[in-house]
């Protein structure tokens, strides 16, 4: 679905004409292109603590060009911001202040990225009070940013420093184009699993994963990121929807798997043919879901199960038999995709919310289950993104929906697929039991 | 290794506009799909249609050139009717077993549909002689040959070109022949449709099958069909006959167009490629009878291969787990068993001893067959060669016999056995 004001606010005559009247103006976001620089311009990293160099460092061995005060008017392409050791709110200022002085230099597609402190009990309540600070702030700054840059948030969890793989993984994807639609979020780094020290081209080679739902919209998309990213892709989806799930394999050099997800034998079907063909399986993404949209006042109860039944019930009877699997990879991961639906509900959306806010529940109390196991599962939220489904909503309701988040935009089912396979890769082993959203903060639920 | 068809469906229906080629494609597409063989090199693919267009005459090769595929595997096209499929499978097997070629996708397509239509030989001849002509007054000369009825378009038909009769007028005096009755096709045919139901509803299809032009089960399927329903069914085939005519539209197969194709290799190929193997192509035996002067019915070859490839890999229909036999007509098939049952004509006709046996009903077309799937003429093979071999992979253990009925009197009959 083509976003047509989006165009036509780019161009002239109109782009003067909605800047004199105070329309909303989003621009084309900053996506990944293979090859090309993380950040558009140098990177400024603030912070007073000891970690500050070590982030510094990390970035200079990504060869960017770091600095660590900015030159009057000198345009930067992104902020890091490091307050991982707050004892206190009154600590803020400073950092803030000389972030807040430097702001209008930011090139259009910047990132800020702050690195904090997740608030865990039993602290003490001036060091609870900053760290929670830190979360008002951002999500705050996210909204006053235009041009299309976003500001994120790395979590530290405890006994996690900032070198930690997965806190470089986080960094390495809030800071470039993946992440374009992620905007207002926090990413929590629970631990210092992983391996990966430097951006890798195929962070997936050598691994193969199933994608479910994958004939068409996001999955499709996320097949192809899988595959862009090294992996072997099984595409699965029902046996209805073969047709264009076979254009999807053959487009992703995979192969088709057609299963309903719903069929007891569904995870036996996807593991042998996994074991058979490929040697074992590493990555599961739960994509397949469906809408059947009603007011309660107005559900029936084909309505009600059958979501329920492709959204959350075939994910625990999946999980339950591939985690309990030796041909699932000891250092496997999960991802679910959840929905903004499911964080924040919408009306006529029973159904649905009551699915994905499940499978936020489940991938919860899964990570519990799987600490320390070197296995990992987590959620992506959408929010408006641009597919079929979202294309049949009436033209004033979608119009609206698009311009309600701090992109003033609709992401795209790369945006998604993009948070799918930075959550899938083994650089990402720290991070467990997360909902990220990928929805350019939209302000309903947000 | 497996195999791919698209749904099949009726003539004229969803695939009204499909080219041969189209549906052989995305049979090919498909089977690509499932088993991961993009860019892939195949030793060689054979496949075939009934009803070809002249522009067709390299279809198969089009089809791969067309498919994901790699473009440097090579293609050849056989046409030997209703067979066309199962013989695509003998031939790429034999080449496998031969060391020739390590890997090969046997299949076919047919579109009746899509049929071509042929000028009349008068407006031929005279649009040749036209294209020969130099100088004005040649051409109107050419012209001048030409009659309003040379107008009239050669519309296909499935008539034998050397009785004038249509298959199932040549069936329906085989069916009179051996005494088939009207109840024992109905049954025969609710027995396909409720056997590819249940199929289909188990999933046994969900790997055998990829959706085409949003059409995801055969469009003949009749899953709430009965013997009520058949039985009210007027007679279509042998009404000029004497005694009762029993063929009718719901105990013959419809016109139907689709296209199946079937992933051989030899066991190398497949394990260094960790492709599944069902089943062993392990011998075929084709055959033909004289129905030109009325020695034998049309579809009745397949009864006279049978008893040289049994005799030849010493086994009886004892040695069978399944037995997949083409439903051209539900009669076809009953004659065929009534055939092989009876001791006077296996003794006289088929130079055998006694009788040639029984085949067990509880293990012939046990998913299903042409009756309730639609009959493609040339795909036919390739679906069941490909469902057999499932069902072979699925017990475990076990042979399976097939035996394919094709105009001109022909008939084709094969053993695969599991692995």
């Amino acid at each position: 679905m083509t976003d047509t004001y989006l165009k036509l606010v780019n161009a002239q005559p109109f782009s003067r004409v909605a800047k004199a009247a105070g329309l909303p103006r989003p621009v084309p976001l900053r996506r990944y292109v293979p090859g090309a620089p993380l950040v558009p311009g140098p990177v400024l990293v603030l912070g007073r603590s000891r970690s500050t160099q070590a982030a510094a460092e990390t970035l200079l061995e990504w060869n960017l060009d770091v600095r660590r005060h900015l030159r009057p008017k000198e345009k930067f392409g992104a902020a890091v911001v490091v307050l991982d050791d707050l004892a206190h709110p009154g600590e803020l200022s400073d950092v803030l202040l000389e972030l807040g002085n430097g702001l209008r230099n930011l090139l259009p597609g910047g990132r800020i990225v702050t690195i904090s402190r997740s608030v865990a009990s039993g602290l003490p309540p001036q060091v609870a009070a900053a760290r929670q600070a830190v979360d008002g702030m951002l999500r705050s700054l996210a909204k006053e940013l235009r041009g299309g840059a976003t500001a994120n948030g790395i979590l530290l969890g405890e006994g996690v420093d900032v070198g930690a793989p997965s806190v470089r993984d986080a960094l390495e994807f809030l800071l470039s184009g993946k992440s374009a639609y992620v905007d207002g979020q926090f990413i929590t780094v629970g631990s210092d699993s992983g391996k990966r020290q430097k951006p890798a081209v195929l962070p997936l080679a050598g691994r193969t994963a199933v994608v479910t739902g994958a004939a068409r919209g996001i999955g499709a998309e996320i097949v192809n990121v899988l595959r862009r990213d090294g992996a072997q892709i099984i595409a699965v989806d029902v046996p209805a929807a073969g047709e264009q799930l076979a254009q999807v394999a053959n487009g992703a050099g995979g192969t088709a798997l057609q299963v309903d997800i719903t069929a007891p034998d569904a995870c036996e079907r996807i593991l042998q043919h996994a074991a058979s063909r490929y040697g074992g399986l590493d990555i599961m993404v739960h994509n397949a879901g469906i809408t059947r949209d009603r007011l309660l006042a107005n559900m029936d109860e084909a309505r009600w199960n059958s979501v329920l039944a492709v959204n959350v019930e075939a994910q625990l009877r999946i999980n339950e038999q591939l985690l309990d699997s030796d041909i699932f990879d000891a250092d496997g991961s999960i991802v679910c995709l959840a929905s903004t639906s499911g964080i924040a509900g919408n009306r006529g959306q029973t159904n649905y919310a009551a699915s994905k806010a499940g499978v936020i529940g489940m991938v919860r109390a899964t990570a519990d289950a799987l600490a320390g196991s070197g296995r990992t599962i987590n959620a992506v939220a959408p929010g408006f993104i641009e597919t079929d489904m979202t294309a049949k909503i009436p033209f004033a309701t979608r119009e609206v929906a698009r311009r309600l988040s701090s992109l003033q935009q609709g992401g795209l089912p790369l945006d998604v697929a993009e948070a799918v396979s930075f959550l899938a890769s083994s650089g990402a082993a720290g991070i467990n039991g997360q909902v990220l959203r990928v929805c350019g903060q939209n302000l309903v639920g947000a | 290794m497996g195999g791919n068809r698209i749904p099949f469906a009726r003539s004229g229906a969803q695939y009204a506009h499909a080219s041969n080629q189209e549906m052989l494609t995305a049979a090919l597409d498909g089977l690509v799909a499932r088993f991961g063989l993009q860019g892939e090199r195949i030793g060689e693919v054979a496949a075939g249609a009934v009803l070809k267009h002249s522009r067709d005459f390299n279809l198969t090769r089009e089809a791969v050139l067309g498919s994901a595929l790699a473009a440097d595997t090579p293609a050849y096209d056989v046409q030997q009717a209703c067979a066309t499929g199962l013989e695509t499978v003998i031939g790429l097997s034999n080449k496998i077993k031969l060391g020739q070629i390590e890997s090969g996708i046997a299949g076919g397509v047919d579109s009746a549909s899509d049929a071509p239509v042929a000028v009349s030989e008068g407006l031929r001849r005279v649009l040749l002689e036209l294209a020969r002509a130099r100088t004005t007054p040649q051409k109107i000369a050419a012209l001048t040959k030409l009659r309003p009825a040379d107008l009239k378009p050669n519309a296909p038909t499935t008539a034998e070109p050397r009785t004038g009769l249509s298959m199932g007028e040549h069936q329906a005096i085989t069916t009179s022949r051996w005494s088939i009755s009207r109840q024992a096709q109905d049954e025969l045919a609710l027995a396909s449709h409720a056997n590819m139901a249940a199929a289909y509803d188990r999933g046994f299809f969900d790997d055998l099958v990829t959706p085409f032009r949003g059409v995801s089960r055969d469009g003949n399927l009749r899953a709430d069909t009965s013997l009520e329903k058949l039985g009210a069914l007027k007679p279509v085939f042998g009404r000029n006959l004497t005694g009762e005519a029993t063929m009718t539209a719901g105990n013959s197969t419809p016109l139907t167009d689709g296209a199946a194709a079937v992933l051989l290799g030899s066991e190398d190929y497949a394990r260094e490629h960790n492709l599944p193997m069902l089943a062993n192509v392990v011998d075929a035996e084709a055959a033909a009878v004289d129905f030109v002067h009325g020695k034998e019915g049309l579809l009745m070859a397949p009864v006279y291969a049978m008893p040289r490839l049994l005799q030849r890999n010493n086994m009886t229909f004892d040695d069978f787990d399944f037995f997949e036999i083409h439903e051209a007509f539900a009669s076809t098939v009953l004659s065929s068993l009534a055939a092989w049952e009876d001791e006077d004509f296996c003794r006289t006709q088929l130079g055998l001893p006694g009788a040639l046996g029984t085949v067990d009903r509880t293990k012939l077309n046990v998913n299903g067959s042409s009756l309730a799937a639609g009959h493609p003429f040339a795909a036919t093979g390739a679906r069941i060669v490909a469902s057999l071999a499932k069902s072979l992979a699925e017990k475990g253990s076990g042979r399976g016999l097939i035996s394919v009925c094709a105009a001109g009197g022909q008939g084709v009959v094969a053993i695969l056995e599991a692995r």
